[in-house]
C-alpha cells in the first residue's frame, strides 16, 4: 500500500491525519454545504442581509414544501424519470447485443465498427446538434419526452457497447464453445449464458446512464421546450428566473434536482464506480 | 444433440451460415440507431456548415450555398477568437484534474475508521448534474452574498465579483469544472492504487525508495491505465464544457467566457440569430480539435487490442 499505512506512522500522525481528513472533506463540500444551509433559511435573513449567521429560523419544511407544491418542479421531475428510464432500458438493451455480437464473434470489419461507436461517442455534441434537430423537428418529435429519449438511446449506445464489449471479452469463452459443441442455438447462447452473466455490467451501466441522462443539459435545452416534456436540469434554469433572488428556495430546488442521481449512487456504489473505472485497472 | 453433426440431415441456410448472419442481426439495431443520429449527422454538419440558412424550411430550398464563406468568415470573427483561445485554457486548465486527484487519492488511500464514506462523499461532486454545480458555484461566488467573498473577508482581503470581471470569469467557471472532474480522477486513481502490486512496493522500499522517488518509478508506472483514462474523460469534458458557461455566466461579461461548443450554440439556437450554417461551421473546427484527441485514443486502444488478440 502507498503511502505508508497510517497505522505504521506514529500516534501524532495517526491522530492529525484522523482530524485532517474530516475537515479537508468539509473544505472540499464547502459549497455544496453552503447551498444546503441557504436552502432552510427564511427569506427575511437574505433580506436582512444574514447570510452567513445563524438562521433566524428553521424552514426546511416551507422553503421545501413551496419547491413541491407552488412551482413546475415535480412536473420536471416526472419528465426527467419519464426520459431516463426508457433511456437505459434502451440503451442497455441495444448495447448488450451489439457487445453480444462485438465481443463473441470474429468477422471482417469487426473493430471498425467496434471503433465507430467508440468514436461515435467521443464526439462534441455541436457537430450533431443542427442534423439531429432537424430529424427530431421533422419526425414531430420536438417538444416531446420522446424525441430526448430516442437521441439518448443513440448515443449512449456508444459508450455502452466500448463497455459491454469489452466485458464479455473478459468472459470464459470456453462457455460458448462448449455451447456451440453442444448444438445450442446462437440466439440461446446470448439469452440463456451471456445474459446472465452480464448481470454486473448491466447494474453498472445502468446507474451510470441513469445518471449521465438525469444531468444531461444541452439536448434538453437543444430538443425541447417549457414543462411539457423538459427535465429537471433545463427546468432548474426557468425555475430560477420564476424565483429570482430567492435564493432558498433556488438552493431548495437545486437539492430536489439533484437527488435522484445522488440516491442512485449511494445505493448503487460499488456497481457505479466498477462503472466509471473500466479498465483503468489492469 | 447429434442433429448438427448428423451428415445425412440437410443443414438450412441459416444454419450454414449462422455465424456471419446472427452478429449482424445482433449488431442492426445498434447501429441503425447509431448511424441515424450520430454518424450522418456528423456528415451533415460539414454539409450544412457550407451553407447559409436560418433553419427554416428545407435546407436546399431556403438555404444558400456558400461554399468556404463561413470558414473564411470565422478567420476575421473576433467572437470565435476569444473561444478558441477559451478552449486552449479550458483543455490546459482542466488537466490539473488528473495531479489534483491523484493528490486526494493518496490522501485517502488509507484504512481509518468511516474511510469508505470519506471517500464517497469526496466523490460526490461528480455525482451532481453540472447545471446544479454550476448553480452552487455562481452563488459561491456572489459578490455580496457569496461565501467565496465571506471567506476573503475572514482574512481581511477585499472582495471580488469573479464571475462580473471578464479577466476572471472564464478562470472561476473552469474552477467550477475542476470540482468534480478532480473528484472523477480521483476515484480513478482510488481503484487503481487498489490494485498496485504490493511486493513491487515492498522491493521499492528496500532498494531505499520512498515518498516522491517511489511515487515515480514503482507507483505511478502501474496507475498507466488510471491515467490514460483520465486523461481522455478530462480532455473530453474541457472540449465539451456547455453547462457551466450556459448556467454561470452565459457566455459573458462582453462574451468573455465563451467556447467554441457555447458560441457554436448561440450562433445557431438563440436570439443572436439562427445561423445554422455559420454555427455548424464553429461545431466543424471544434469536431476537427476532438479528432486530433480522439485518432490518439483510438491508436491506443488498437495498440491494447494488438496485444490482447486471441
Amino acid at each position: 500500500m502507498f503511502p505508508t499505512p497510517i497505522e505504521k506512522r506514529p500516534r501524532a500522525a495517526q491522530i492529525t491525519y484522523q482530524a485532517l481528513v474530516p475537515l479537508a472533506l468539509v473544505m472540499w463540500l464547502l459549497p455544496l454545504i453552503a447551498v444546503a444551509l441557504f436552502s432552510i433559511r427564511p427569506l427575511s435573513d437574505f433580506t436582512n442581509g444574514n447570510y452567513w449567521g445563524v438562521p433566524s429560523s428553521f424552514e426546511f419544511f416551507t422553503n421545501y414544501g413551496k419547491v413541491f407544491l407552488e412551482s413546475d418542479m415535480p412536473r420536471y421531475m416526472l419528465n426527467s424519470v419519464l426520459i431516463t428510464v426508457p433511456t437505459v432500458i434502451g440503451a442497455v438493451a441495444l448495447s448488450c447485443m451489439t457487445g453480444f455480437a462485438l465481443g463473441i464473434y470474429r468477422f471482417r470489419g469487426n473493430l471498425l465498427i467496434f471503433f465507430m461507436f467508440i468514436a461515435g461517442n467521443f464526439v462534441p455534441f455541436q457537430i450533431l446538434m443542427v442534423p439531429v434537430r432537424d430529424l427530431t423537428v421533422d419526425m414531430g418529435l420536438y417538444d416531446t419526452k420522446l424525441g430526448l429519449v430516442l437521441f439518448h438511446i443513440a448515443f449512449q449506445t456508444g459508450f455502452c457497447t466500448l463497455f459491454m464489449r469489452n466485458f464479455i471479452r473478459a468472459l470464459p469463452f470456453e462457455l460458448i464453445e462448449a455451447a456451440r459443441v453442444e448444438g445450442v442455438a446462437e440466439w440461446r447462447i446470448f439469452w440463456f449464458i451471456v445474459l446472465p452473466l452480464m448481470k454486473p455490467a448491466i447494474a453498472a451501466l445502468a446507474v451510470l446512464i441513469f445518471t449521465f441522462i438525469w444531468n444531461d443539459y444541452f439536448w434538453a435545452i437543444v430538443l425541447t421546450q417549457g414543462p411539457d416534456a423538459q427535465p429537471v436540469t433545463a427546468g432548474i434554469t426557468s425555475f430560477n428566473s420564476q424565483f429570482v433572488a430567492q435564493y432558498h428556495l433556488m438552493s431548495a430546488g437545486s437539492i430536489v434536482a439533484a437527488l435522484p442521481p445522488v440516491a442512485m449512487f449511494f445505493l448503487m456504489q460499488r456497481h457505479f464506480i466498477a462503472g466509471l473505472t473500466l479498465g483503468a485497472v489492469k | 444433440m447429434t442433429a448438427v453433426t448428423d451428415p445425412t440431415v440437410p443443414r438450412s441456410w441459416m444454419q450454414r451460415n449462422r455465424m456471419t448472419v446472427t452478429p449482424l442481426l445482433f449488431l442492426a439495431p445498434g447501429i441503425l440507431f447509431f448511424a441515424v443520429y450520430v454518424i450522418i449527422p456528423i456528415f451533415q454538419s460539414f454539409y450544412i456548415s457550407t451553407y447559409e440558412w436560418n433553419g427554416l424550411g428545407e435546407l436546399s430550398e431556403q438555404g444558400e450555398f456558400v461554399g468556404l464563406r463561413n470558414y473564411q468568415e470565422l478567420m476575421t470573427d473576433r467572437a470565435f477568437e476569444v473561444s478558441l483561445w477559451n478552449n486552449v485554457k479550458w483543455l490546459a486548465l482542466y488537466l490539473l484534474a488528473i495531479p489534483a486527484g491523484l493528490f486526494i487519492a493518496l490522501f485517502l488511500n488509507q484504512t481509518i475508521a468511516g474511510i469508505r464514506i470519506y471517500k464517497s462523499l469526496f466523490f460526490f461532486p461528480f455525482v451532481l448534474s453540472q447545471v446544479v454545480v454550476g448553480l452552487v458555484f455562481s452563488w459561491f461566488y456572489l459578490p455580496r452574498e457569496g461565501l467565496l467573498n465571506a471567506v476573503l473577508g475572514f482574512f481581511g482581503l477585499g472582495s471580488v465579483n469573479v464571475l462580473g470581471d471578464p479577466t476572471l470569469a472564464t478562470y472561476g467557471i473552469i474552477a467550477a469544472g475542476l470540482w468534480p472532474q478532480t473528484a472523477y480522477c480521483m476515484i480513478l486513481y482510488l481503484t487503481g492504487l487498489n490494485a498496485v502490486d504490493p511486493e513491487q512496493i515492498e522491493a521499492g522500499r528496500l532498494d531505499g525508495a520512498k515518498g516522491w522517488r517511489m511515487l515515480w518509478h514503482v507507483i505511478l508506472p502501474q496507475l498507466k491505465p488510471a491515467t490514460f483514462i483520465a486523461f481522455v474523460v478530462t480532455i473530453i469534458g474541457a472540449l465539451r464544457s456547455f453547462d457551466l458557461i450556459s448556467v454561470m455566466t452565459n457566455g459573458g461579461p462582453f462574451g468573455s467566457t465563451r467556447v467554441l461548443s457555447f458560441y457554436m450554440f448561440e450562433k445557431a439556437l438563440s436570439e443572436y440569430g439562427f445561423r445554422m450554417g455559420y454555427g455548424s461551421a464553429i461545431a466543424v473546427v471544434l469536431f476537427l480539435i476532438m479528432l486530433v484527441f480522439i485518432g490518439y485514443f483510438l491508436w491506443q486502444m488498437y495498440q491494447d487490442e494488438k496485444s490482447a488478440r486471441r
